[in-house]
């Protein structure tokens, strides 16, 4: 009775891929079926005791919380892989893992099993009544000492690239994004930006369903973010170590009080993405969900103007003339 | 040998019947300086203590059956919280996460492995008549079951929202510090400096036992291999304890008198506790897996008919393991900002144990190859390890990649991986052990059917409960969470399935145990026949209370 279960759910997982194949095609459409209500006044609920982040009363042509795509970014129901991926490292990420590490795994765990059938088939009692006493062989020692080896090269080359490309660093004038962990909520800052901060807090029970999203995953406020560019994502914790993880963009690194952790992230396409904190936090560490929205850069800068704050030079634009900013700005 | 000169003198005088006069109840049983009654001591502990970490993760698994938080509530209750709050049910859960790490870790695995069949079978493998320290020995067993007292109190005092200890089994900072306000975690830092005491004092004695009390002739390379995972265990325990007893220290002593050892704000560092603890950490999964394959290398040997094939190479795997062990703790650390050149380092060392662990595998089914083998039930057992264990290393290999452990870090695949290499690994291979010297150790016959009856259930039970979490984490879901997005409902509901299938097995084998001690014929003295050639089979099953008070002398011709 699983069987059919299960199959049911791959078949449902495999329908929801082709739907978000589909949805990819045409993400502006999905961007105009936003039915949401405007959540672009903020209050930071339930748990945390938060100051509110700036809040705007916008034209009304202003951000509206994107609605997230069925199957894209998120988990699917029943589904046995990887998240689809929406960025360039976790896709070469990706390729390795099912294109390299899951055949060889495969291989190597269906070879031990065809062994010891094997050997209980040949080798039991009444087949074999008199065993040998073979205790050594060099040759095949020596082999089934290099052989796992070389396999094991074969996995390390395109593992020590990945960690190489992972480790890219920013292009001068990316937009940085601060990622502060709270007890139990997500802060973002941007301080390119003017250095405004969204507080990010779970939704109530029921409420998440209500926009089309997932339960635990929905957030009031989100990390809104240009698409297709790279950014500065910096993480540090306020009070206890935190993890900011958004499984389908490859992204986890750890929010450590005290420390400043970097690293570039990049969307390629406008889409809502979901994650979870991934660091026991204390109470509520699972409750304090991700969501990170990326958005066409003019949208994005709407959105900037919307919190309040203040839209300078994007990567590989104009110089921005005030000082003060980070060296990041600029040509 | 000066510690035990007026009993040991005194039983030679009285020559062979020397084994009748066994000290009264108490004196046997709580101030045991017999290595056989100090290991029996240890294995009811571990079972025991097995049966109460069973039940913590039943409760986990009955609360992740489906999304939202049904029992931790009357669970709370239970444990005396009046009206819990959401906030105390959900401490509940933290609480429940970090008891059942430490209690299979330092209380079930290590004392049932070291403690159970290392104390029973060293000194009789290696022909000496007790461990170099009984007293020693014994110590170290209260210490650990003192340990196991202090964990369980922290249950019941305040730990921050509600009561008991809710760090995880890794005790991070500044979780455990700031974050932890109450007496619980320092009940729990406590009870593993015991438990770490007791253990260090454990690994002196083998090291010592194996190192000086072996029989003439037998060399060091014609130790029967259990003996030999036994001792590299120890020189791990010995090298990596007393790096977890500083960083705990610290803990105490950042929570308690003021220093920032691991506080940002007084000049200290998070991280630094993560690399001493996973210095200890890393080597201590070792610890848990090395003598299981010794025990395996036993029962395979023996079930085949054959000496262990490539003897050496099964040893020296052995070492290298524990070796390279040392080198690579900071995989569990890979996307806490490691700088990217020591990643690529900690990428390249943890894949260079995969080698090892494959000769190891490799070994097992030469052994087996050419050989008579009969399917009793340690071999059956036997069997199920090498699969088990081969799906939990290769996954190892894949989390082995920092690039790729990117996305999987933290998630339900790391739970994957470490259930199969511990839950199917050691466990399995306990199993084992048990079933092949149970006759040995009880002098009584447990059932071939029941055995078997129950490792199809374990086997069933333990794969839908643990593959199923591969796919929640690949698909993202973090660990240590009471509730979930509805998407992973469904591998979850087949994981609590999973969970009572196997708990299943686990009265099965109550049952088994039962059955031996009331209707089980008495086991002869070589159970085994044939292919049993260790030293433990030349004695009577039960072994007289003291063995071997005339040396035995080992054939040098003789295979291992």
């Amino acid at each position: 009775m699983r069987i059919a279960e299960i199959s049911r759910a791959v078949t449902k997982a495999l329908f929801a891929v082709g739907l978000a194949a589909g949805m990819v095609l045409a993400p502006s459409l999905s961007l105009a079926q936003t039915a949401a209500p405007a959540a672009a006044t903020v209050a930071a609920p339930a748990p945390a005791a938060s100051p509110a982040p700036v809040a705007s009363t916008a034209a009304a042509d202003a951000y509206v919380p994107m609605r997230p795509t069925p199957g894209k970014g998120q988990p699917i129901p029943g589904a046995i892989g990887f998240q689809d991926q929406y960025s360039p490292i976790g896709k070469e990420a990706l390729r390795m893992h099912d294109a390299l590490l899951m055949p060889i795994i495969t291989v190597v765990s269906l070879l031990v099993l065809f062994l010891l059938i094997y050997v209980v088939g040949r080798f039991n009692r009444r087949a074999n009544p008199v065993a040998s006493k073979t205790s050594h062989n060099t040759v095949i020692e020596v082999v089934w000492t290099l052989l796992p080896v070389l396999i094991l090269v074969v996995i390390a080359v395109p593992s020590i690239r990945l960690l190489a490309h992972q480790y890219k660093a920013p292009p001068k004038g990316a937009l940085t994004v601060k990622v502060t962990g709270y007890q139990w909520y997500w802060g973002y800052t941007y301080p390119d930006n003017g250095g405004f901060e969204v507080i990010s807090n779970i939704l109530p029970p029921g409420e998440a369903t209500k926009h089309g999203e997932q339960e635990q995953l929905a957030v009031d406020n989100r990390m809104v973010v240009p698409a297709g560019e790279d950014i500065r994502l910096q993480t540090t914790g306020s009070d206890v170590i935190h993890s900011f993880s958004v499984p389908s963009l490859w992204f986890k690194l750890d929010a450590v009080p005290g420390r400043i952790n970097e690293k570039v992230l990049h969307i390629d396409e406008p889409g809502v993405y979901y994650g979870q904190c991934t660091e026991l936090c204390g109470v509520r560490h699972g409750y304090m969900p991700i969501v990170v929205e990326a958005l066409p850069r003019p949208k994005f800068e709407a959105w900037v103007k919307a919190q309040g704050g203040t839209v300078g030079a994007p990567a590989s634009a104009t110089p921005k003339t005030a000082a003060a900013a980070p060296a990041k700005t600029g040509a | 040998m000066a510690t035990i000169p007026a009993d040991h003198e005194g039983f030679d005088a009285h020559g062979h019947d020397a084994h009748d006069h066994k000290p009264s109840f108490f004196a046997r049983w709580f101030m045991s300086t017999n290595h056989k009654d100090i290991g029996t001591l240890y294995l009811i502990f571990a079972i025991f203590a097995g049966v109460v970490g069973g039940a913590v993760s039943g409760i986990m698994r009955a609360e992740l059956a489906h999304p939202g938080i049904q029992y931790l509530g009357h669970v709370a209750a239970f444990l005396g919280e009046k009206n819990p709050s959401f906030d105390q049910q959900l401490h509940l859960w933290n609480v429940l996460i970090t008891a059942h790490g430490l209690i299979m870790v330092f209380f079930m695995v290590m004392p049932a492995l070291i403690g159970g069949f290392g104390n029973w079978f060293v000194p009789i493998m290696i022909g000496a008549p007790d461990m170099a320290f009984p007293r020693m020995n014994n110590i170290s067993f209260w210490l650990t079951f003192v340990g196991f007292c202090s964990l369980m109190m922290s249950a019941f005092v305040p730990g921050g929202v509600g009561n008991g200890a809710g760090t995880g089994w890794t005790v991070y900072a500044p979780l455990s510090t700031n974050g932890s306000p109450g007496p619980a975690v320092d009940f729990a830092i406590f009870s593993l400096h015991l438990a770490g005491a007791g253990s260090i004092l454990g690994a002196i004695n083998f090291i010592t036992t194996i190192f000086n009390m072996r029989a003439p002739g037998m060399t060091l390379h014609k130790m029967p291999l259990f003996v030999w995972s036994v001792l590299v265990t120890a020189f791990l325990l010995l090298l990596a304890l007393p790096v977890l007893a500083a960083a705990i220290t610290m803990l105490i002593t950042d929570r308690n008198f003021g220093t920032t050892f691991f506080d940002p704000a007084g000049g200290g560092d998070p991280i630094l506790y993560q690399h001493l603890f996973w210095f200890f950490g890393h080597p201590e999964v070792y610890i848990m897996i090395l003598p299981g394959f010794g025990i395996i290398s036993q029962i395979i040997s023996t079930f085949s008919k054959k000496p262990v094939f490539g003897y050496l190479g099964m040893a020296y795997a052995m070492v290298a393991i524990g070796v390279v062990g040392f080198v690579v703790w900071a995989h569990h650390m890979y996307v806490t900002g490691l700088d990217v050149d020591t990643k690529m380092y900690f990428t390249a060392a943890t894949m260079v144990i995969a080698v090892p662990t494959g000769i190891k595998i490799f070994s097992w089914i030469a052994t087996m190859w050419g050989g008579s083998i009969e399917f009793k039930s340690p071999m059956v057992w036997a069997i199920g390890f090498i699969f088990l264990f081969t799906i939990g290393g290769v996954t190892g290999v894949v989390l082995s990649n920092g690039g790729i452990d990117d996305n999987l870090h933290g998630t339900y695949y790391v739970v994957a991986h470490f259930h199969y290499v511990l839950s199917l690994g050691a466990v399995t291979s306990l199993f084992a052990g048990f079933y092949y010297w149970f006759p040995k150790m009880s002098g009584r016959w447990h059932s071939e059917f029941l055995s078997n009856l129950q490792f199809a259930f374990f086997f069933v039970g333990v794969n839908l409960l643990f593959f199923p979490m591969h796919f929640l984490g690949l698909q993202g879901m973090p660990r240590r969470y009471p509730d979930y997005a509805p998407a992973f409902e469904h591998w979850n509901t087949l994981a609590t399935d999973g969970y009572m299938i196997m708990s299943v097995s686990i009265v099965i084998f109550f049952i088994n145990i039962a059955y031996a001690f009331t209707f089980g014929r008495k086991a002869e003295a070589n159970c085994w026949g044939e292919g049993a050639t260790t030293l433990e089979w030349t004695l009577s099953s039960p072994p007289p209370f003291h063995q071997f008070e005339t040396l035995p002398v080992i054939d040098t011709a003789a295979a291992h």
